[in-house]
C-alpha cells in the first residue's frame, strides 16, 4: 500500500482512525529523517572503541512462531528522541494482521486445552529468559525512550518481574473466581473461568517494554492467544522480546506481534470476524469510539481503561477482562 | 399408544385481577406515558386484555432524574444491611401474589400455567431473595475490599419470561445500590407493571426502581439517555449489536445477554428416554421461546433412528392450547410477528431440503399458534441451523466422533448454551470443556438458579447474571 508523506520529519501520533473501507491515512512517512544516526543501539553489537564493524538486526514481524518480513514489503523508520534513526521496523499491512489472527486461532486449542500448571511454567520459562538479556533491553528502552540507564534498567526489572507475577496466577486464578454453586436442587453445579479466545492488543505507546508485557502477559496467563500492535514509535524492545519468546517454550502462534501503523492497522483488529475482545490501552482516547463502535459488529469484548501506569500493582483487572465465565450443571442422584 | 383423555382444568383468570388499564410507573407513581396508548392481548384468543399508556422518550428522562435522585439521596447511602430488608420484601410479596402473577403472565404471554406457577414466579421471587443477602456483603464478593455502585442502570428485557427477567435485572442492581429505569417488553408488560405495585407496596423510596412499558423508541431513548450510567439488556444479537454500538460513544457500562443457537449432544450411550425428555424440555419448553434453547440436536449415528423414533412417540403425547389449562405443555407464540419469523424459517428448511415432521395436532382457531417441529435431514448450512429460530422448531444433525459433534456444536457464532447426554462421565467433561458456550447442561437442560451464573460466548453477548458473578456488572471496583 502507498503511503504518502505527512510531516517531513518525525513519525506521528496514532491518528483516528479512518474506516476500514478507505485507505488509512498514512500515519507514517515514508520518507526517512534527514538527520543522520548520532548513535547505534547498542543491543546490535556495536563496540564503543574496537574496529568491529556491528552486526545490525533486522527487526521483524513475529508470526505463527516465525520472523517474516511485512508481506506488503514495507519498513518504516524507527527513530531515538533525538530523531537519529536506531532501525526501519517491518510495516504490517491488513494482511499481515490477518495471517497473524490466523496464527493465533490456530494456536488457541493447544494452548487454552494446555494445563494451568504448564502454561504458568511456560510464562516463567519467559522470565528466566529474558532474566539474562537484561542488559540488551535496557539499552534498547533507553534507546527508544531515551531517559536514564536506572529508569531503563528499572523497566526491564520490573518487565521480568511481572512475567514471574502472571507465571503464578496461571493456576490460582480460576479457584479465585470459579467454584461450585448451591442451586436449590439436585445438581452439582460449577463455575469456571475459560479464555476468551483471540485477543487483539494495541500495546502502550510509551513504556516500551514494562507497558507491552503488563497487557500481553495476562490475556495469556489465562489462555488467550493473541494479537499485539506494538508501540508505533517505539517498537524494538517489543521486538527483541518476541525473539526471547521465541525460545521460551511458548508455542508459535500463542502471541503475534505485528509493528507499525496503529491508525492503519487497528481498524482492521476491531472489525476482524474471529477476534473475540480487544485492549484499546494503546489507543489515544479519540480514537477509542470509532473501534469500540467497529468491535460491536461481532460482540467482541471491548477492554479500554482509561489510564495505563505499568508500575502499578497489576491487580486482576487484566486477567478478568479477557475470561468468560462457564458454568456446568448435572443431575446428582443413583 | 393409548391416549389419555383429560378434562380442561383451567385455572381461573379473575386470579390476574386485570385492571382495565395500567400506566407507567416513575418517581414511585402510576402516570399515564406520555406515548401512545397500546392493547395487550391476549395470544391465545387474541383478545385485548387491557390498555397501557406507554412511555415516551419525555418520561424516560422524568424517570432518568427520579433515577439519579434516588440514587444520589438515598439508594446509594443506604446501609446494605437495610436495602437488604427491602429487596427481602420484594421476594415475600412476590411468593404472596404468585398465583396472581402465574396467571397474568400466561394470560399475556401465552405460556403454560404450569410454567408460569412453577418456574417462572418462583425463580423470579428466589432471585430478589438470593441478592438480597449480598447487599451487606458487598466488601466480601470478590470485587475489592469497598465496592461501589454504578449509579442509574438502564435495563431493556423480552417478553419470553417477563418477570423473572425483572427479576434478574432489577434484583442485583438494587442490591449493589444502583437505581434502576426499566422498559418490559411492548407485548408483555402486565407483570412488570404488577411488580411495580408491589416495590410500591414495598415502601421503597420513590425513583428507586422506574418502570416504563413501551417501545422500541423507549429502549433507543434509555440507551442514548446521558444520565444512565449503565444499560443491562437481554434480547437478541441484532439489537445487542445495535446498543453495543450506541454506547460506544458515551462509555456508559453494557452487558448484554442475546441469541442462541445451543447445540444438544446425544451420545450413543446417553440413557435414551431421559434424554428424549431432556431434548423435549430444551426445545419445546416456552414453545422454544428460550435464548438458551436446544434447537440444534446431534445424535450420533449409531443411535439416531432410536432418538428420532422416541422422540416421535414422545411429541405425540404432548397437549398444545389454552395456556391457563393445568395440563397444557405448549401454549401460545406470544406474537403474530413472532409466529411470522418461526414460519418463514420452517418454510426455509423445507426450502433448502430438510424433512419436516410434527405430531397430529389440532390447532385453535383464534390466536398464535405452531405446533411442535422436527426437521431431520438438516445441514450445517441450513438456516434452521444457523439462525435462531425462537419457537418450538428443532433442527436435527447427526455425528459419528465426540470430536465431529464438538466441532459442529461450535459452528456457530453464539455461545449461550448446550447440552451433553452420555452415561459416561470423562466423556461428559471432555465435551464440556471444549464447548464454547457460557451454560453446559449435562444429562439436564434448561436448568435455571439464582446463585448459578448465566450469559454467553462470543455473540452471545458478555457479562454473568445470576450468582457471585452477576454482581459485577453492577459494581465499580
Amino acid at each position: 500500500m502507498p503511503t504518502k508523506p505527512t510531516k517531513p520529519t518525525k513519525p506521528t501520533k496514532p491518528t483516528k482512525p479512518t474506516k476500514p473501507a478507505i485507505p488509512a491515512k498514512p500515519a507514517i512517512p515514508a520518507k526517512q529523517p534527514a538527520k543522520k544516526p548520532a548513535t547505534k543501539p547498542s543491543a546490535a553489537g556495536s563496540s564503543a572503541s574496537g574496529d568491529r564493524v556491528a552486526v545490525r538486526k533486522t527487526y521483524k514481524l513475529y508470526i505463527g512462531g516465525a520472523f517474516p518480513r511485512s508481506e506488503s514489503g514495507r519498513s518504516y523508520p524507527v527513530t531515538d528522541r533525538s530523531g537519529a534513526i536506531l532501525a526501519h521496523a517491518a510495516q504490517a499491512s491488513r494482511k499481515d494482521l490477518r495471517d497473524a489472527v490466523v496464527a493465533a486461532r490456530k494456536a488457541f486449542d493447544a494452548w487454552s486445552g494446555a494445563t494451568a500448571y504448564n502454561r504458568g511454567q511456560v510464562l516463567y520459562r519467559i522470565a528466566e529468559m529474558l532474566e539474562g538479556r537484561r542488559d540488551q533491553f535496557v539499552a534498547e528502552i533507553q534507546a527508544a525512550e531515551g531517559g536514564t540507564e536506572d529508569a531503563a534498567r528499572q523497566q526491564v526489572d520490573a518487565a521480568v518481574d511481572r512475567w514471574v507475577w502472571y507465571a503464578g496466577w496461571a493456576d490460582k486464578y480460576a479457584q479465585v473466581v470459579g467454584g461450585s454453586n448451591p442451586v436449590a436442587g439436585p445438581y452439582f453445579n460449577f463455575s469456571l473461568p475459560e479464555p476468551s479466545g483471540v485477543i487483539g492488543v494495541i500495546a502502550p505507546q510509551q513504556s516500551s517494554l514494562l507497558g507491552f508485557v503488563s497487557v500481553v502477559a495476562p490475556a495469556l496467563t489465562t489462555g488467550n492467544t493473541v494479537v499485539v500492535i506494538a508501540s508505533q514509535d517505539r517498537p524494538l524492545p517489543a521486538v527483541s522480546l518476541s525473539e526471547a519468546l521465541a525460545t521460551s517454550d511458548l508455542p508459535g502462534g500463542v502471541l503475534n506481534l505485528l509493528t507499525g501503523s496503529v491508525a492503519e492497522l487497528a481498524p482492521w483488529l476491531a472489525s476482524h470476524r474471529d477476534v473475540n475482545a480487544i485492549d484499546l490501552t494503546g489507543v489515544e482516547p479519540a480514537a477509542r469510539i470509532a473501534l469500540a463502535q467497529s468491535a460491536a459488529d461481532t460482540v467482541k469484548r471491548v477492554f479500554a481503561p482509561l489510564g495505563f501506569d505499568s508500575d502499578a500493582e497489576p491487580g486482576t483487572a487484566r486477567l478478568s477482562a479477557f475470561i468468560e465465565t462457564k458454568t456446568v450443571w448435572h443431575p446428582i442422584g443413583v | 399408544m393409548p391416549t389419555f383423555e383429560y378434562a380442561p382444568a383451567p385455572e381461573s383468570r379473575d386470579t390476574a385481577r386485570l385492571k382495565p388499564s395500567y400506566g407507567i410507573f416513575v418517581d414511585g407513581k402510576f402516570v399515564d406515558g406520555h406515548g401512545a396508548a397500546v392493547k395487550t392481548i391476549n395470544p391465545a384468543s387474541e383478545e385485548p386484555l387491557a390498555e397501557i399508556a406507554e412511555a415516551s422518550a419525555e418520561d424516560v428522562d422524568i424517570a432518568v432524574k427520579a433515577a439519579r435522585r434516588a440514587y444520589d439521596r438515598t439508594w446509594s447511602r443506604m446501609p446494605g444491611a437495610e436495602r437488604a430488608k427491602y429487596l427481602f420484601r420484594i421476594a415475600r410479596a412476590i411468593q404472596e401474589r404468585g398465583r396472581e402473577l402465574a396467571v397474568l403472565e400466561s394470560l399475556d404471554n401465552g405460556k403454560p400455567i404450569k410454567e408460569s406457577r412453577d418456574v417462572d414466579i418462583p425463580l423470579a421471587a428466589a432471585h430478589f431473595f438470593y441478592y438480597a443477602g449480598w447487599a451487606d456483603k458487598l466488601s466480601y464478593a470478590g470485587f475489592g475490599p469497598d465496592p461501589q455502585p454504578i449509579g442509574v442502570a438502564g435495563q431493556v428485557i423480552p417478553w419470553n419470561f417477563p418477570l423473572l427477567m425483572a427479576a434478574w435485572k432489577i434484583a442485583p442492581a438494587l442490591a449493589t445500590g444502583n437505581t434502576v429505569v426499566l422498559k418490559p417488553a411492548e407485548t408483555t408488560p402486565l407483570t412488570a407493571i404488577t411488580l411495580a405495585d408491589i416495590i410500591a407496596d414495598c415502601d421503597l423510596p420513590p425513583g428507586v426502581v422506574n418502570i416504563l412499558p413501551g417501545g422500541p423508541s423507549v429502549g433507543q431513548a434509555i440507551v442514548d439517555h446521558p444520565g444512565v450510567d449503565k444499560i443491562a439488556f437481554t434480547g437478541s444479537t441484532g439489537v445487542g449489536k445495535m446498543i453495543q454500538k450506541s454506547v460506544a460513544t458515551s462509555g456508559k457500562r453494557v452487558s448484554l445477554e442475546l441469541g442462541g443457537k445451543a447445540a444438544n449432544i446425544i451420545y450413543d450411550d446417553a440413557p435414551i428416554d431421559q434424554a428424549v425428555e431432556g431434548i423435549v424440555n430444551g426445545i419445546f419448553f416456552n414453545q422454544g421461546h428460550v435464548c438458551c434453547a436446544g434447537s440444534r440436536l446431534l445424535v450420533q449415528e449409531s443411535v439416531y433412528d432410536d432418538v428420532i423414533a422416541a422422540l416421535h412417540d414422545r411429541l405425540a403425547t404432548l397437549r398444545l392450547g389454552d395456556p391457563l389449562d393445568k395440563n397444557t405443555d405448549i401454549g401460545a407464540i406470544n406474537s403474530a410477528a413472532q409466529l411470522a419469523r418461526i414460519q418463514e424459517l420452517a418454510a426455509s428448511g423445507d426450502a433448502e431440503g430438510a424433512t419436516r415432521w410434527s405430531p397430529e395436532c389440532p390447532l385453535p382457531n383464534k390466536g398464535f399458534w405452531f405446533p411442535p417441529t422436527i426437521f431431520t435431514g438438516v445441514s450445517q448450512a441450513n438456516r434452521i441451523a444457523r439462525e435462531e429460530i425462537f419457537g418450538p422448531v428443532l433442527s436435527v444433525l447427526s455425528f459419528r466422533t465426540p470430536q465431529e459433534a464438538v466441532d459442529k456444536a461450535n459452528n456457530t457464532p453464539y455461545g449461550l448454551s448446550a447440552g451433553v447426554w452420555t452415561e459416561k462421565g470423562s466423556l461428559i467433561l471432555w465435551t464440556a470443556n471444549r464447548l464454547r458456550a457460557g451454560v453446559v447442561w449435562a444429562n439436564t437442560f434448561n436448568r435455571f438458579d439464582p446463585a448459578s451464573p448465566f450469559g454467553g460466548y462470543k455473540e452471545s453477548g458478555f457479562g454473568r447474571e445470576g450468582g457471585r458473578h452477576g454482581l459485577e456488572s453492577y459494581l465499580a471496583y
